[in-house]
């Protein structure tokens, strides 16, 4: 498969980016802040998400979504990461919405999934618990109980979870690990929003001896389902992240073209002229490994794991450097409120650390490659 | 099952039954390595039958039209080649500077009697091509140089010197910039020229490199008659000729690190340091910046395939060449420093039969010119910021 996007991915980008673009620009996520949403997003937008076809993106068209993969899901994540629109579209179109399709029950996926296509439910993925990404090592219990399981355990960094309908909660369990569908409302359930440096959502979950019934397990608690939205969750805010480091530059060639000094353009300086050019290369390799990553995964290619995990510390990487490149030449007014690349920058700092950071994305490859 | 999958399950036959044990896996040396032309080295007769064999399909130049002996494939099928070679560990059949860089340069701008004759040749291995480009007065700034090629009616006579001219000593032809206006602007006075390098009057001098080698040479032309039919492209507009070639070149020295790596440094790093009682790399620093290393070499061959795929669609910038010449020969250079540090102190011997004649600490050198040879990474990034980010003053 040529690794370009196709005519219809390529149509879907230019109608997504467009739609994003307007409906949610950085604007709209500086309103969001300073009104101090109590949301943190827009439930009107993520209904227009599901008229656009892009809340189910990846949802199949008998549940009323657009049945496509994974490159579609992440030309979506790309403008919403150029644009650092608050949107559930990881949460509930991708990580919430792949848990279903391939773990949900019948009754289940006919209960939710034409809600999440429509942009009319929102449910949260609980994986993590500490400070760090370590899915192998979660402490959360899943106790055979009755007929069905007591669920006790921390969950943080849980994006959209003060908002969601439904929770998706990982759990270990006597088999192994296990993803459960658990009410939010339910008793033991508390929910505490997190303020976050990027003023996107996220809360903490503590979960207290809460009672679920044996269907509230998707799939089998093996572990492997996990493993699935994971590697989809990651390969979308790889995707996302790739199109934060894009907009991010974008505003840094901009300021490099108008910004004058010495009676000049400061872009006619070689010494930014030759980071700008660097810059670039990383941003247009990074986009190119995340393009692969996401048809392997489309493909079910046997190394897909591998090229998720490549193309997530990429991300992480490039996009590092492109936030700070862009204060750095910004200069004074980077450090500032009123100009966006601040706001790249925090993104970029979360979207590090959502479902594993760089070394411990570089740790996987280096177990691939055998040393 | 589709054309693709066919092809693929011919392509694995044929080469099963066709590529020679004695090409199969890493090359162990330099000697491995199979270039052709006139007085070709083949190390093993299986080495030479390989070529004769890969040749005779076309797929030395998988992607050139069959007409002019390439193998015709489309973008898709020479992947799945590609793919079916690497799968068996398969050697290059040919190395060639007429496949990477005067080939494409013909088929765009040749005549029809110049592609008929030199396209095949090149691609049986026959005739092996040199580079006349840079000279002492004229690196970074190419343009400059002073070569010249005075008109005598129905030839040329070239004067000059050449430097860097890549195994010219074991060239047969040359593929050379020479001046054929010098009162016209830089760019505007220059003409892309071959000649046979058995010619009268040209003498290749080898340099030695502080890798101990010499595959660079200096090259002179002393009163050389190059025969008006082998002047490529317009009188004068050698430049465009130049840098579309260039763009090939640059992409081949970007690639060159991804196609003939050799054991990979982690693999090194195990045989060389050992692994701790979970099976990692018993040097957790080291494995860290190994780890890094492949994350941006597997990022950068899909870099590689992609750019390979735009061109074929047509929405490649013609600049990308440059960006992918600046990453690779970046990475290659670090790869090489990781090899040094996985090797340790076994990697440092610079003779004898252990170090395979040092071969570790002379590629780790030789790669130093990755970011030299072909523009300095300095002038690729110029040339990004000048024609893609569109930079003021650049």
């Amino acid at each position: 498969m040529p690794l370009i996007l196709s005519e219809e991915q390529a149509m879907l980008a230019e109608a997504a980016g467009g739609f994003i673009a307007e409906r949610g620009p950085i604007s709209h996520l500086r309103h969001l802040r300073d009104t101090r949403d109590a949301d943190g997003l827009s439930r009107d937008l993520w209904r227009d998400f599901g008229e656009m076809g892009l809340s189910g993106v990846i949802i199949p068209e008998v549940y009323g979504g657009s049945g496509l993969g994974a490159v579609e899901a992440g030309v979506v994540a790309e403008a919403i990461g150029r644009n650092l629109t608050p949107s559930p579209f990881l949460s509930s179109g991708l990580l919430a919405a792949r848990a279903l399709i391939d773990g949900g029950h019948e009754a289940q996926k006919a209960d939710w999934m034409p809600r999440l296509a429509a942009g009319e439910a929102i449910i949260a993925l609980a994986v993590d618990e500490g400070a760090k990404h370590r899915p192998d090592r979660i402490q959360t219990r899943a106790e055979r109980a009755g007929n069905g399981y007591r669920i006790s355990g921390t969950k943080a960094l849980i994006v959209d979870g003060h908002i969601a309908d439904a929770l998706i909660v990982a759990a270990r369990t006597d088999e192994g690990l296990g993803l459960f569908l658990v009410d939010p409302r339910a008793d033991g359930v508390t929910v505490e929003r997190t303020l976050m440096v990027d003023a996107h959502n996220a809360a903490r979950i503590e979960l207290s001896d809460v009672m679920v019934d044996a269907d509230a397990l998707l799939g089998a608690a093996d572990g492997r389902l996990l493993d699935r939205v994971l590697l989809w969750g990651r390969g979308a805010v790889a995707a996302e992240m790739s199109g934060a480091a894009q907009g991010a530059f974008d505003q840094t060639l901009t300021y490099l073209r108008d910004r004058t000094q010495f009676g000049k353009a400061i872009g006619e300086f070689q010494a930014l002229q030759h980071r700008a050019a660097h810059l670039y290369s990383e941003i247009e390799i990074t986009r190119a490994i995340v393009l692969k990553a996401l048809q392997a995964l489309d493909a079910g290619a046997d190394d897909a794991d591998l090229l998720i995990s490549v193309a997530k510390a990429r991300a992480i990487r490039s996009g590092e450097l492109a936030v700070q490149e862009a204060v750095q030449m910004h200069g004074g007014v980077g450090m500032t409120d009123e100009f966006d690349v601040g706001l790249y920058m925090k993104r970029m700092r979360v979207t590090s650390e959502l479902f594993g950071d760089a070394g411990f994305h570089a740790d996987r490859v280096a177990r691939a490659g055998g040393y | 099952m589709s054309d693709l999958e066919t092809f693929r399950a011919e392509t694995r036959a044929w080469l099963e039954a066709n590529c020679p044990p004695e090409v199969r896996g890493p090359p162990a040396s330099e000697d491995d390595s199979i270039w052709g032309g006139r007085r070709a080295v083949f190390k093993t007769p299986g080495h030479r039958l390989w070529l004769e064999r890969m040749a005779a399909r076309g797929w030395t130049a998988p992607e050139w039209p069959r007409e002019y002996g390439g193998g015709g494939l489309s973008r898709e099928e020479a992947k799945v080649l590609a793919s079916e070679l690497r799968r068996i560990k398969a050697q290059p059949a040919l190395l060639s500077f007429g496949i990477w860089m005067l080939g494409p340069a013909l088929l765009a701008f040749g005549t029809e009697a110049q592609k008929t004759r030199f396209l095949p040749e090149i691609v049986r291995g026959e005739i092996r091509w040199c580079q006349g480009y840079s000279e002492p007065g004229a690196g970074s700034d190419l343009a400059g140089l002073q070569t010249r090629a005075e008109d005598r009616g129905d030839h040329w006579t070239v004067n000059g010197q050449k430097i860097w001219t890549s195994y010219a000593d074991k060239a047969d032809w040359i593929f050379c910039l020479v001046r054929t206006d010098p009162d016209a602007p830089k760019h505007l006075g220059i003409s892309f020229v071959l000649f046979d390098m058995a010619t009268p009057g040209v003498t290749t001098r080898p340099i030695t490199l502080i890798s101990g080698k010499s595959p660079f040479c200096e090259t002179f032309f002393d009163d050389v008659r190059v025969e008006k039919e082998n002047l490529v492209g317009t009188l004068n507009r050698g430049w465009d000729v130049a840098k579309y070639l260039l763009a090939h070149e640059r992409t081949m020295i970007g690639a060159m690190g991804e196609v003939g790596a050799g054991r990979p440094a982690g693999q090194v790093a195990v045989d060389h340091i050992g692994v701790d009682d979970r099976g990692r790399l018993d040097d957790q620093m080291l494995r860290a910046r190994i780890a890094e290393l492949d994350v941006d070499a597997i990022a950068f061959r899909a870099a590689l395939e992609r750019t390979g795929d735009q061109v074929k669609a047509g929405q490649a910038h013609p600049a990308v060449a440059s960006l992918l010449k600046y990453y690779g020969s970046e990475l290659n250079k670090r790869r090489h420093e990781l090899v040094m540090a996985a090797g340790g102190a076994d990697a440092l011997e610079w003779e004898g039969e252990r170090s395979h004649g040092g071969q570790s600490a002379r590629d780790w050198l030789r790669t130093k010119a990755n970011s030299i040879e072909g523009g300095t990474s300095e002038i690729q990034l110029n040339i990004l910021a000048k024609h893609i980010l569109k930079l003021p003053g650049a």
